[in-house]
């Protein structure tokens, strides 16, 4: 029984993904894409879990859940008029679209299910990683972790900048 | 059977995989520019998902700061995206990207 509930629950996350993933891409509704992209996240997060990243997967939580998301409905709902009954989005080649997706998917997993499969390292990670991220990020990532800091600091002050309401515009129309 | 019971890479890649086609189906089909977005997010995903799944299994630190970056760049890219998006709604009154076809008012 043990042995087997690790993998139920793992074949649970990723059906929950890729479902919620699907609907995201294929439903006509923009709203209905938005919620569904909150149970992809969840799920994404939950495989993260599995894959020992456990702070990875709260961040993902945090970050995306709580705000890419967020940042994501509120665009749709600036830029949709409340009253319109519809939100609905069209596509455009669709064809092509197809093709990309069925070669993508079908290509990309013959190649890995017949290249003689991956040799799996010595040391693979185990347990929590939340102590190594500590040092890693204060020794051999300094410069990335604060180049990072000073672009997100930057591209949210552009943000702002960009998505503010227009007065002197406003006055000229 | 084995197979299917012992969690291993090809799993991983298998939904990254997935995640991807699904993603870049939806920026090259869809219309709207917010679900555009969310292809990007989706694609970003299964990146993360690549990097960790390596990360694990070969017993190395670089994948899960570098997911950590990817989680903080797409953060930055979300806000100025909308950002974007937000000025074309007002310049056009919509978010339909293939109405987007000259770049003055």
């Amino acid at each position: 029984m043990n042995q087997l509930t690790i993998p139920i629950i793992f074949y649970i996350f990723a059906a929950v993904t890729v479902l919620s993933a699907a609907f995201v891409v294929f439903s006509k509704n923009v709203i209905y894409s938005a919620f569904s992209l909150l149970f992809t996240f969840f799920g994404v997060a939950a495989l993260y879990v599995f894959l020992s990243a456990d702070f990875i997967a709260v961040t993902q939580v945090v970050v995306y859940v709580g705000g890419i998301l967020v940042l994501l409905l509120f665009g749709v709902m600036f830029t949709n008029t409340i009253m319109q009954t519809e939100l609905k989005a069209d596509v455009l080649n669709l064809l092509p679209g197809v093709l990309l997706l069925v070669l993508l998917i079908a290509g990309m997993l013959f190649s890995f299910y017949t290249a003689g499969g991956w040799m799996p390292g010595m040391d693979q990670l185990h347990g929590s990683v939340v102590e190594s991220i500590g040092l890693e990020t204060m020794s051999r990532y300094m410069l990335p972790f604060e180049m990072v800091s000073i672009v997100l600091l930057v591209a949210l002050i552009g943000a702002a900048y960009l998505a503010r309401y227009d007065k002197a515009h406003k006055k000229e129309n | 059977m084995e197979q299917f019971l012992s969690i291993g890479v090809n799993h991983f890649l298998t939904i990254s995989v997935l995640l991807f086609s699904l993603g870049m189906f939806a920026v090259m089909t869809r219309k709207n520019a917010i679900v555009i977005l969310m292809g990007v997010e989706l694609i970003l995903n299964a990146a993360n998902i690549n990097f960790l799944t390596f990360s694990k299994y070969n017993g190395g630190m670089e994948g899960v700061m570098f997911s950590l970056f990817v989680i903080v760049l797409a953060a930055a890219e979300a806000a100025v995206a909308l950002a974007i998006v937000i000025n074309i709604f007002k310049t056009f009154k919509t978010v339909d990207v293939s109405s987007v076809d000259t770049m003055k008012e």
